[in-house]
């Protein structure tokens, strides 16, 4: 019997092991993509500042700021830099509570009331100097869509506001081959689905809606789905549930649809249709509105843009930065690291993972700010 | 015996001399140092598990009641969520109905399954196929949720959709077959986490069901096929009655798992948008409560929305311990009954 016991003991273990050796084997990381970034041997000590740095927030930009952070701590092996993508709101409010060194999100800080606190007052009060929103990613959402033989598709902002709020709800509806002339378009369902979460893929896919067609999309932007559909989790969730689904579209971030080979709609805001790269992204970002003051660069973008060649469906990821650090020892730290990240190198190469770069005229003003950093 | 019978052994059996269980014979205790610390710990334990559960019930309760005071909506019979705002409107009728719709289809197929694998294993299998088989029963339980999420969404999902279409073609007639209002076409559905569910839940109703199935006193089986019982009225007169107390705690703790369980839940079930009409289509997608406090948990940016989450996770709280407390009275009853 105790032997007995001591072999099926044995054989778990080994059942395990095999196991656990399997899953490892498979656990590849493919979000580091391997883009060596200009790794300045000779990286001077004012570039690499030793010590630790912590920020949390938005998830829309982990993919880039893990990027950004690894080619840092190649760089600079004497620094750590944290970041947790708990998601925007999260972020905030850790670094109003002074938990995190820097928030990430993909809103500016509000400067308007919202359930009885200013987000830009409290965040003041915990640097205890104005707190500046500093753009750094820019991420594109892109219009996914599964439709068999149809491998180009173009979107204007009235149809997709249909067609996501179920008005139109077949394929070869008038509406969309009146707008896709020479495309066959099959007589099939649409099949909507919507990140069931809050997101701010979400709420910047709504303000495209709202903003360029009103009269289809009069709801308010939100985090907070309010068209029709089927929701699904994150962008993941979306991504397989449109890739699993012909006749499936779905608003995601560019890299989720590159990733699952979904098609991707050209969007036609009536300048001509535009299909989502890094240089039409770069153009809308260029074209967006700085509303913060001096150094503080919350941009407000025009999501209704008509120039031509502009992609004008994305969101901007901040980072949150105290303008005078409560804590002087880590202002090296953050001014190096926020540099890195600005850098044209780093911006480069964040492409491959589906941000499109910072176009120069904003990177200029990022790496102002940055230097003023005290 | 173990004691998940619901029924420990101690306290069926008298003592000697027709005194009390032993366990509750203070005087057998000596006073001497080993049983002095083995019962002041076995002794804070259970203050500890006790304390735990009624801080828990607290912290809910406070963190639930300033939100719930503020809802301008039925908190039950709502179906709204509107959590953010100077008004906020959430009630949790959908909620309920997708988590309780799910887990009674997964204990609807569990159980009997569940029940009948362990006759199987105890009753019917030879020997040498029922020890590997219960091995490999036992494994099924400690695979994580997650595995059956994807597996259910990724590989077992495509091919339900034909059965779903097939049950509402030929039993459309009946509400929980109808046709949904908003249109999830996918697998995604409450019917079809339901009997994701009812595999996790598998394994918990087999391992504790064998368990009481292989006690059965020897005397019991022997008598009833003395009394010229064949082999399934032996189990219907001899097995089933007494391990039925033990198959209910087991059910009990299969549908705890279902009640809560998340990650399967959200990985699988398609959420509705906002404002969605009514339905009792099982081919309805929605959420759970456990899916819902999930899948929301990084935007708790305010103690409002936190709040409207946690009273719904107080809701879950209060329905797992009614489920349990019915178990107990069914428990108790059987007790009655079979002395």
């Amino acid at each position: 019997m105790k032997t007995q016991s001591r072999q099926r003991f044995a054989s778990i273990t080994g059942v395990a092991l095999a196991g656990a050796l399997a899953l490892s084997a498979c656990g590849s990381d493919n979000n580091a993509a391997t883009t060596p970034v200009a790794s300045n041997g000779a990286a001077n000590a004012a570039d690499c500042p030793t010590g630790t740095l912590n920020g949390e927030g938005s998830s829309a930009q982990k993919n880039a700021i893990e990027e950004a952070i690894r080619t840092f701590q190649e760089k600079c092996s004497g620094a750590t830099v944290n970041y947790a993508p708990t998601g925007s709101g999260a972020g905030i409010k850790q670094f109003i509570a002074g938990q995190v060194d820097f928030g990430g999100s993909d809103s500016a800080l509000k400067t308007k009331e919202k359930d009885g606190k200013i987000e830009a007052d409290d965040a003041a009060k915990a640097c205890g100097s104005p707190a500046w929103n500093l753009p750094m990613v820019t991420g594109p959402v892109a219009f996914a869509y599964n439709l068999k033989g149809v491998d180009k598709l173009i979107m204007t902002p009235d149809v997709s506001a249909k067609i996501f709020n179920g008005v139109i709800t077949t394929w070869n509806d008038p509406a969309v081959a009146a707008i896709n002339p020479g495309v066959t378009l099959p007589a099939k369902a649409i099949k909507v689905f919507f990140r069931s979460d809050d997101s701010g893929t979400t709420d910047n896919f709504t303000k495209w809606l709202n903003a360029a067609a009103p009269a289809a999309w009069p709801a308010e932007p939100a985090k907070k789905w309010t068209g029709k559909g089927e929701g699904k989790p994150q962008n993941t969730g979306v991504a397989t549930a449109v890739k699993d689904t012909d006749g499936g579209v779905t608003y995601t971030e560019w890299s989720f649809a590159k990733d699952n080979n979904l098609g991707i709609a050209q969007i036609d805001n009536g300048g001509g249709a535009v299909e989502l790269s890094a240089d039409s992204v770069g153009k809308s970002v260029a074209t967006a509105k700085q509303v913060g003051t001096g150094n503080d660069l919350s941009l407000k973008l025009d999501y209704a843009t008509k120039e031509a060649g502009a992609y004008p469906v994305l969101l901007v990821t901040y980072e949150i930065v105290c303008s005078k650090a409560k804590d002087p020892s880590k202002v090296a730290l953050t001014k190096a690291f926020l540099k890195h990240f600005s850098s044209a190198d780093t911006q480069k190469s964040l492409e491959a993972l589906g941000y499109a770069p910072l176009p120069d005229a904003v990177q200029t003003k990022v790496t102002a700010a940055i230097e003023a950093l005290s | 015996m173990p004691s998940i019978t619901g029924v420990s052994a101690v306290d069926e059996l008298p003592g000697p001399e027709g005194r009390g269980p032993a366990l509750k014979d203070h005087a057998a205790g000596t006073g001497r140092l080993g049983d002095r610390l083995f019962g002041g710990a076995a002794r804070g334990a259970g203050v500890l598990v006790i304390s735990l559960v009624t801080l828990i019930a607290v912290f809910l309760l406070s963190q639930a009641l300033p939100a719930l005071v503020k809802n301008k909506a039925n908190f039950l019979t709502s179906s709204e969520w509107t959590v953010g705002g100077d008004s906020p409107r959430f009630g949790i009728a959908n909620l309920a109905w997708v988590t309780i719709s799910s887990s009674v289809i997964a204990m609807a197929i569990a159980v009997p399954v569940g029940v009948c694998v362990a006759l199987f294993i105890t009753q019917y299998s030879p020997a040498w196929l029922s020890r590997p088989a219960a091995a490999l029963i036992d494994l099924l339980a400690a695979v994580p949720s997650i595995i059956y999420g994807i597996w259910g969404a990724f590989v077992f999902g495509p091919h339900i959709t034909g059965f779903q279409n097939l049950l509402n073609t030929y039993l459309g007639w009946l509400p929980f077959f109808g046709n949904d209002t908003d249109g999830v076409d996918s697998s995604g559905t409450i019917f079809f986490i339901g009997i994701v569910l009812s595999i996790m839940v598998l394994p918990i109703v087999t391992a504790l069901s064998r368990e009481v199935f292989a006690q059965t006193p020897i005397t019991h089986r022997e008598g009833a096929l003395a009394l010229g019982a064949t082999k399934w009225e032996m189990i219907r007169t001899a097995v089933l009655p007494f391990g039925k107390p033990g198959v209910i705690s087991a059910s009990m703790l299969g549908l705890g798992r279902a009640l809560g369980e998340t990650v399967a839940v959200l990985i699988i079930v398609s959420s509705l948008p906002g404002g969605s009409e009514w339905s009792w289509s099982l081919f309805n997608g929605g959420e759970t409560f456990a899916s819902k406090i999930a899948n929301n948990a990084a935007e708790f940016d305010s103690a409002q929305k936190t709040g409207a989450f946690v009273a719904a996770g107080l809701v879950l709280f209060v329905l797992t311990f009614i489920v349990n407390a019915i178990a107990r009275v069914v428990i108790e009853r059987r007790k009655a009954f079979s002395e």
